[in-house]
Formats: C-alpha cells, structure tokens, sequence
C-alpha cells in the first residue's frame, strides 16, 4: 500500500470520525430544548430523501424523467415493497430483482 | 440460534438481522466495484475497516480511481459524512444512560442504519444499557467488513463486467429505511421537500454539499411546523 493511500485513508477516517464522536461525547449530559429535538426527530427522513432524491430522478446532472430511466422505474415496487413491509431486508432484493429485469427489458 | 433477551425485550443481536441482511449486497457490491477499479483486496477491506462508511467509501473508489487530490478527496468524505453529526446529536439524547467511558468506541460504529435501527428500538423505551448498542454495532461491522472482503475478493477473479443489479441497492436501501422512519403527513411532506431541494441544490453547490444543507433545511421547517402547531 503506498503512502499517499494510507494519508487518504487516514484522513477519511478522522473526517468520518470526529463528527461521530463529538455531539454523542459533548451533549449526552445536555437536555435538548424541544425545537431541537423535534429538528432532530426529521434528520433521518431529510438526509435519507435528500441522498435519494439525485440519485433516481437525476442522471449525469439532468432529470431525467422517463419510463427509460431504470433507476426510477426500479424505485416503484421498491416503494410499495417497503410501505408494505417497514423493512430492510425484502425491499432491497425486490429492488435489486426489478432492476436486474427492467433493464434487461429497456436495454 | 439463541438470542439472550435482555429483560427489556430489544436485543442488538436480533436487531441487527435487517442491517446485517441489507450489508451482504451492498457490502458485496462495494467490494466487487473496488477491485475492478484497481485497488488491492487490502485496500478495499482497508476502507471497510477505518472508514465504515457504504456511500462514502462508494464515492471515495470513484475518486481515487480518478487521480482525485488528496484534500478534495477527503472534504468530500468529510461533507458526505457530515451528517453523521447530526445522528450522533440525536442519540447523545440516548447514550445518556451509558457510562462515559464507552461513548469514545460505540460512537465509531454509528451509520446511517445503525441510527435508523437503534433510533426505532430506543424511542420510548427507558430500559436498555451499552450491551445493546456492542450487539447491535458489532454484528453490522463485522457483516459490512466481511462482504466487502468476500465482494472484493470475487471482484479480483471476476472478468468483464456483468450487471448483477447491484447499482441498485444502494438507492434501494435508502428507500428502506426512509419508509421506516415515514409516519405521518408531515414526515411524507419533509421528505419530499428535502429531496426536491436537494436536487435544486445540485445545480448550484459543488460536491454533494446539496445533500447536508437540504437536510438541516428540511428538518429545520419540520421542527417549526411542530413548534407552531403546539403553540396554537
């Protein structure tokens, strides 16, 4: 392994790191006033659709709505899968199966 | 297989199945997309280790294999990861009850499932230790470490390329655990403004500073309307 990769890999770990770290470290002992917690009460589902998001409806940078994007189409049985199920495991192998198909049909 | 219940009824171990079962593909996929980018087996099981982080350390093959620089590289991962500080935030709110000493090891493990996971099992529930959170931590790194390995390895003897769906199971966790924490009106509304603007945002930020600043955003409004709502 050469030196630059183990800089970067250092470097990625302290970044991933110390913002893990630091709020669970410093504010365990603080009661949190109630807008703050409520704001954190939306974290998961603001950060999970904002990561989402891009990745479906955008390609290269452009929206690309269009029963050709695969990405998109794949994310209808996914969604349904998921509402129906509240978890992991069966919507993410419903997904991977209906992308493995779409495609096949699209391409 | 026995799974010693602790006596309030969640158990990490238990928890862990959905995490350990959504890492297999994607940790297999990771593997695989690293060694057919030229890294090494050691390499790629190197950033399963130290990083512990699926969508960055996706990111990070893609830029390394691009002769990205050495700083870009890693405020990138470090925007990325940013909202871990934010997971962390929320369950400081649940290590409270955990002895100070542990905080500096359990905090490494904190992902975007583990807090998903563990956010669910905790809310409302007043009896549970660090017990949990080892279990729970330690079955999804273990689970994320090993299929990166096995993923790498089989990328290593793999020739051509072969679509086996795996694109797609990153975005299709996302949609998981997205519908796992979706309740109510207000959380579908959230949702959907916070991607909206994350992708209005892409076009005007660099980097995937659009994903953080939507976040606080979204979550921001969230926090208002339900201050607002129980003032009137």
């Amino acid at each position: 392994m050469d030196k630059n990769f183990v800089i970067s890999v250092l470097g990625m770990f302290l970044v991933t790191y110390v913002p893990r770290f630091l709020p669970v470290f410093g504010l365990s002992r603080v009661e949190m006033p109630s807008f703050i917690k409520s704001f954190l009460e939306y974290i998961p589902v603001s950060v999970l659709s904002a990561l989402l998001f891009p990745t479906i409806f955008l390609k290269g940078n452009h929206l690309f709505i269009s029963y050709k994007n695969i990405f998109l189409i794949a994310s209808i049985p996914t969604v349904l899968v998921a509402y129906k199920s509240r978890k992991l495991f069966s919507p993410v192998i419903v997904g991977i199966i209906s992308y493995i198909l779409i495609s096949l049909v699209i391409n | 297989m026995i799974v010693n219940e602790t006596k309030n009824g969640i158990n990490g171990i238990k928890s862990s199945f959905p995490i350990v079962l959504g890492y297999l593909p994607i940790g297999f996929a990771y593997g695989i997309l690293g060694t057919k980018s030229g890294f090494s087996i050691l390499q790629v099981v190197a950033l399963s280790l130290f990083v512990y982080a699926g969508s960055a350390q996706f990111i990070a093959i893609s830029l390394l294999s691009g002769g990205t620089d050495i700083i870009t590289l890693i405020m990138t991962i470090f925007i990325v990861n940013l909202r871990h500080f934010l997971y962390s935030t929320s369950l400081s709110q649940y290590m409270k009850r955990i002895n100070r000493k542990h905080i500096p090891i359990l905090s490494f493990f904190i992902t975007d499932e583990t807090y998903a996971v563990s956010i669910t099992d905790l809310k409302g529930n007043n009896e549970y230790n660090e017990k949990y959170f080892y279990q729970l931590f330690f079955m999804s790194y273990t689970t994320w470490v090993i299929s990166s390995f096995i993923g790498a390895m089989f990328g290593s003897f793999l020739n051509g390329s072969v679509n086996i769906g795996l694109d797609f199971a990153l975005p299709a966790m996302y949609i998981a655990l997205l519908l796992m924490q979706i309740s109510g009106y207000r959380k579908v509304f959230i949702s959907i403004f916070s991607g909206l603007l994350s992708i209005s945002l892409m076009y005007i930020l660099p980097g995937n500073i659009n994903v953080i600043v939507s976040a606080v955003i979204g979550a921001g409004i969230g926090g208002l309307i339900d201050i607002w709502t129980k003032i009137s």
